[in-house]
């Protein structure tokens, strides 16, 4: 029977989650799209655990807890970098993330990430695998490299948008990076003045953050306040995370120490030091690796208002 | 006390003293940064409205405020005076705080009064009261095809569009949440 002959008798609930069908549609082919791109790079699909033992610490960040001492990963970032450090030059993985508490018209607790890791290239070389990533999946799904979003026009093919944190502040922010990092304002800043001004009509990247919000990243060479680290806007949406990885396990764990004790400090839980991480990093190349979420990508691509729109079930359709 | 994971559309926070409700909100968190909570607020008293972002740490005092059953007695210029059933006590609205309420007020209607300490705020009507034509034009039978309408006053001055057979001196029900038409008063 097809789903249309019985829609009259459809709950309101059925009614709503029948009507993503087209949204459904376009992210089964986004999938497909990005599997290829991968599969033409001669990139692997890898699985790792979703269960594990210890993720990456993050002051802003929290886990879900999966009792027995594991928990459901925030990112998949610390197994793929073993398995970079155990030889896999070219990684994708698509797979679902958890974090506890966010939810919102752009968040979801549980939600699909695609995340990618590139041995022997650098923060603007990935930026720049980003960018060709876009445009491939976007042509792949007949937009033709225009996406229509919030009543914008964005033409992938056309201009694209390169801005330092530092620059951003300096043309958008009332105050200074510097003060803004002082009087522990960044985040609201970024929110309220330099977001809704990023990807609009260009995608737009944002690069070389405080080294305080770049725990994993590599720092900036010649100016090491900064890490090579960057987002990717796409509609004023943040889409993407990706930067040049640290592969210092000494400075790595002193990063990690200071971010379980600033969350101890606020009260928070903290996690197991993820220590078979630390012990792999040592034999880790340099590489690249970026964080893309699937959900907000479905979410511009078909002009969504909403993440809820883009997936199959919410977490309050799925609560009984 | 609320906690900032508490915010909500149409939550009650008190802000210098002041009851706010907020009429739209948006839990967002820029990259790897803190969880922050964008609120659309309304004062309650004022009508201003004003956004703002408050970070997970923030918290907020609940605004108390109380409905009372009133009933509306008389407008005198640019104030509304109600009365409260049971102990006869008088208050005062404005006509800014009387809003659009000021259509469907009949002399005696019970309403309830929202109150902030002992200040009167604000006026929730019932969801359909019932209001007398005062003027209509006359329908001639025939000259109408279906879903046509006509605009008529009622005796609160307020006009609005009804069936054409609404004729004057009768009563209809309006929905004071929209303040449309729904029936003829039977009988």
């Amino acid at each position: 029977m097809s789903p249309g002959s019985r829609a009259e008798s459809l709950s309101p609930e059925l009614q709503r989650i029948s009507s993503r069908k087209p949204a459904l549609l376009l992210r089964a082919g986004l999938l497909r799209a990005i599997r290829e791109f991968f599969e033409a790079r001669d990139f692997l699909e890898i699985e790792t655990p979703i269960l594990i033992g210890a993720p990456a610490p993050e002051l802003h960040i929290d886990p879900v807890e999966a009792g027995g001492g594991y928990y459901l990963q925030t990112s998949p970032e610390l197994c793929m970098k073993r398995l970079l450090a155990a030889g896999f030059d070219r990684i994708y993985q698509i797979s679902r993330c958890f974090r506890k508490g966010e939810r919102g018209k752009l968040h979801l607790p549980e939600f699909t990430m695609l995340e990618w890791y590139h041995a022997g290239i650098d923060y603007r070389e990935l930026m720049q695998e980003c960018k060709e990533l876009l445009k491939f999946v976007s042509n792949a799904c007949g937009s033709g490299g225009k996406i229509r979003f919030r009543d914008n026009e964005i033409d992938l093919e056309g201009h694209w948008e390169y801005v330092r944190v530092e620059e951003a502040f300096e043309r958008w922010a009332p105050i200074p990076l510097a003060q803004a990092l002082r009087e522990g304002d960044f985040d609201i800043i970024m929110v309220e003045h330099i977001e809704p001004r990023l990807g609009k009509t260009t995608p737009s990247f944002i690069y070389d953050y405080p080294i305080s919000m770049g725990s994993l990243a590599r720092s900036v060479p010649h100016d090491r306040r900064f890490a090579e680290r960057f987002e990717f806007y796409l509609g004023g949406l943040e889409l993407a995370n990706g930067f040049s990885e640290l592969v210092d396990p000494v400075e790595q764990r002193s990063r990690f120490k200071k971010d379980l004790e600033s969350r101890l400090a606020k009260g928070k839980s903290a996690t197991p030091m993820p220590e078979r991480f630390l012990g792999s990093l040592g034999s880790m190349p340099e590489a690249a690796g970026i964080a893309l979420g699937v959900d907000r990508l479905v979410m511009v691509m078909g002009g969504l208002s909403y993440i809820d729109e883009a997936v199959a079930f919410t977490p309050e359709e799925i609560a009984d | 006390m609320y906690n900032a994971s508490d915010l909500r559309k149409g939550l009650k926070i008190l802000i210098d003293n002041e009851p706010y409700i907020i009429t739209d909100f948006q839990f967002t968190k820029p990259g790897k940064g803190q969880a922050l909570y964008r609120c659309r607020l309304k004062n309650m008293i004022t009508g201003i409205t004003f956004d703002r972002t408050y970070r997970s740490v923030d918290s907020f005092e609940q605004a108390s405020l109380e409905q009372r059953v009133m009933q509306y007695l008389y407008r005198q210029d640019n104030e509304f005076c109600f009365m409260d059933v049971e102990n006869y006590n008088q208050v005062f609205l404005s006509t800014e705080q009387v809003g659009d309420a000021k259509n469907f007020l009949t002399d005696n209607l019970e309403v309830e009064i929202l109150f902030f300490g002992e200040r009167a705020i604000g006026i929730t009507l019932p969801n359909f009261v019932n209001l007398t034509v005062t003027h209509a034009e006359p329908w001639a039978k025939g000259d109408s095809v279906a879903g046509d309408s006509k605009p008529v006053t009622l005796e609160t001055e307020y006009v609005l569009r009804v069936p054409p057979f609404i004729q004057e001196n009768e009563k209809i029900v309006i929905d004071t949440r929209t303040g449309e038409y729904v029936t003829r008063v039977k009988g």
